[in-house]
């Protein structure tokens, strides 16, 4: 669920807005009745889409009325990510190579990992304070509206100052990309685009996925930090310089491999972490679509579990 | 699929989605009051409907480093009751008593573990948010409103959240400034407003889309006497001209007194009492008091039984009667046989009326 789907949920809420506007159904019927778009699952996603739309935008407008604190903060968070690649830099005024893989490709990892994870983080990164709500009681005022839980959680304090790592991120990509030595083919250049959007959806189930968890434990959310931020942090160092049942663990069970290791390791023309088969570089989206299916499932289950147990 | 919106239209034409709008509103008013042909499901019987709901909350303890004791809470117990369109009904009863789980089952939020509930003909649990737009609700503990952000906002996003159309929204929330004296606090992020002004900041955030119910959890805990005031008056108002279907829980009796007409005592999830104020008083054999100031100090007085002197101090003395029973002919017949100064009669305290009913309840 990056900007992508939102930009699409406005697109999709647009084309109902005309088309159903002085229809029958709004006619006989109330208020909300007359907006309730079926109750099927795409019109769930639909009406997920537009509520997050709603809240982000009402949060953005907020933000945007002080620029110059908006631009601080993003600053402020853009300067806080770069000192990860200070540090690496740091590293390399020592050494020439690290796990095999020089400055360059260490950047390329970084940037993809940054990027990826940014997208996810600005997206929906403040699903970390649903054990918060939990406990507090305020999910049930989400429960009373007439929108999906998920697409309100994941919209609160929406943050716009996190495009600051968003930004860190593309420009040591683009540097990277600047200095890698790649023989571009047209499937390591579709591959680019794809590696970003997987990888934050592969991120956003993660952050999804945390937060159901803490449906159950509320004080889990740091347990759900170690997977998102301390995730991201994994990634931007290559695969060889971790042991093997680790890299193991982020592929199989928790498959952040796929955000950046993987493809990367097609498009730089590096052996597979675990000597997986060639092909599992272009999976990411698939992956994406399935942590993204068992998250969604896995909230739904925490939801269920609240609202028979409550708080 | 019939998706529609005329708001969404309106949303984004900006002003130029008058037309829309407007048929909307119409529409609006009709199935408002009388659902009419075509329109939601008419619900038979009453608008709320409560038949043999329960809720069972399995409560985990751990009783050793790997047993664990369960243990079942029956917090809603077999809770039947119907409340019509248009009531002003208060619910009551001491803590624990099942009041918030039932409004939460009332609400969507919580799934009931067993019975039949029905609002407005909606099963809350299984389409919780087409009911949302049927219902308003107010929890005094704890904001709907956005906490960080100026009231405003919250109105503007409710506003394309239920999508209300615009003149209609326009018409609620003027009406909402004006009774609730809003007009100076919209600009003022909710985390600074007091108590008082936050609570009526969520009653006007409920009420924009017109709901046909309002339940209000516990709406004047902890706030000042005029605020209590307020807010009770503005809840008389808008059941009067709109006939919105009022269910409050509540610790403050007065809350009962002054804008219920119809109040449901419940304890240990079970149901106690249901009725009119005035029955709850005969219900717990509540008696009123009559406070005899004499002209000098006197040996406890003779009166007919059942009246009986509670209380003697000084020239002052305390006599009991049934609340069912006129005063007059007590105070004719203490003033025939005894130097009077003053009379005065006390209500009965509805605190000790419940508190009777929950003792013999629980002796039979």
């Amino acid at each position: 669920m990056t900007r992508g789907p939102v930009g699409q949920g406005r697109a999709a809420d647009g084309t109902d807005g005309t088309g159903g506007a002085g229809g029958p159904g709004g006619v006989v019927t109330g208020i909300g009745e007359a907006a309730r778009p079926g109750d099927t699952g795409w019109g769930r996603v639909v009406e997920g889409l537009r509520a997050y739309r709603l809240i982000a935008g009402m949060w953005l407008r907020s933000t945007m009325a002080y620029r110059a604190s908006f631009a601080l903060t993003a600053f402020g968070n853009f300067a806080m990510t770069a000192l990860d690649f200070v540090a690496i830099l740091l590293m390399f005024s020592r050494i020439d190579a690290l796990g095999g893989y020089a400055l360059p490709e260490i950047a390329f990892l970084y940037g993809l990992s940054g990027v990826s994870f940014g997208l996810a983080d600005l997206a929906i990164g403040s699903m970390d304070r649903l054990g918060r709500r939990v406990r507090d009681g305020t999910l049930d005022t989400l429960l009373v509206r007439p929108a999906p839980v998920l697409a309100q959680v994941a919209a609160d304090r929406f943050a716009p100052r996190r495009l600051g790592r968003v930004l860190q991120g593309a420009l040591v990509l683009g540097w990277a990309l600047t200095a890698v030595d790649v023989a571009w083919t047209p499937g390591k250049l579709v591959l680019m685009p794809l590696m970003l959007v997987s990888g934050a959806g592969i991120f956003c189930a993660v952050f999804v996925a945390a937060a159901a968890f803490q449906f159950v434990a509320q004080d889990a959310s740091e347990v759900a930090n170690a997977f998102t931020y301390g995730g991201t942090t994994l990634l931007q160092y290559p695969p060889t310089v971790f042991a093997r049942e680790l890299v193991r663990g982020v592929t199989f069970v928790v498959p952040l491999a796929f955000v950046n290791w993987l493809p990367a390791s097609h498009v730089l023309g590096r052996p597979y972490p675990l000597d997986l088969p060639a092909w599992t570089a272009f999976t990411p989206p698939l992956v994406a679509l399935a942590c993204g299916a068992a998250a969604g499932l896995a909230w739904r289950a925490g939801l269920r579990s609240y609202r028979s147990t409550g708080s | 699929m019939p998706h529609t919106t005329d708001t969404e239209a309106g949303e984004d034409a900006g002003g130029t989605g008058g037309t829309g709008a407007a048929e909307a509103t119409g529409a609006t008013a009709v199935t408002e009051r009388d659902a009419g042909p075509g329109g939601d499901p008419a619900p038979r019987g009453g608008f709320i409907e409560l038949n043999g709901v329960e809720k069972v909350f399995e409560v985990r303890r751990k009783t050793g480093l790997f047993r664990r004791e369960r243990r079942q809470v029956r917090a809603v117990d077999g809770l039947s009751f119907t409340v019509e369109r248009g009531e002003m009904v208060g619910y009551i009863g001491p803590n624990g008593a099942g009041k918030s789980t039932t409004i939460k089952m009332l609400t969507g939020i919580l799934t009931p573990s067993g019975g039949r509930l029905r609002v407005a003909g909606i099963d809350p649990s299984r389409e919780r948010t087409r009911l949302a737009h049927r219902i308003g609700v107010v929890f005094g503990q704890r904001t709907t409103l956005w906490w960080d952000l100026p009231l405003i906002d919250s109105y503007r996003l409710a506003h394309r959240m239920y999508r209300i159309p615009d003149a209609r929204y326009r018409e609620n929330l003027d009406r909402c400034v004006e009774l609730l004296q809003l007009g100076a606090l919209l600009d003022v992020p909710v985390r600074q407003l007091s108590l008082g002004q936050r609570m009526r900041g969520d009653i006007a955030a409920a009420l924009l889309h017109d709901p046909d119910v309002l339940y209000l959890d516990e709406p004047t805990i902890g706030l000042d006497v005029v605020s209590k005031a307020r807010v009770r008056e503005f809840l008389r108002e808008l059941n009067a001209e709109r006939g919105t279907t009022v269910l409050l829980t509540t610790h403050d009796l007065q809350d009962i007194e002054q804008v219920c007409s119809r109040v449901m005592v419940i304890d240990h999830g079970r149901l106690m009492y249901d009725g009119p104020l005035d029955g709850l008083h005969q219900a717990g054999e509540s008696e009123r008091t009559l406070v005899v100031d004499l002209e000098r100090e006197l040996p406890p007085i003779d009166v007919p039984p059942p009246a009986r002197v509670v209380r003697v101090e000084g020239p002052r003395q305390w006599v009991a009667f049934p609340a069912s029973e006129s005063a007059a002919a007590l105070v004719a017949r203490v003033a025939a046989g005894h130097p009077l100064v003053d009379l005065s009669v006390r209500e009965p305290d509805i605190e000790s009326v419940i508190a009777k009913i929950y003792a013999e309840r629980t002796s039979a």
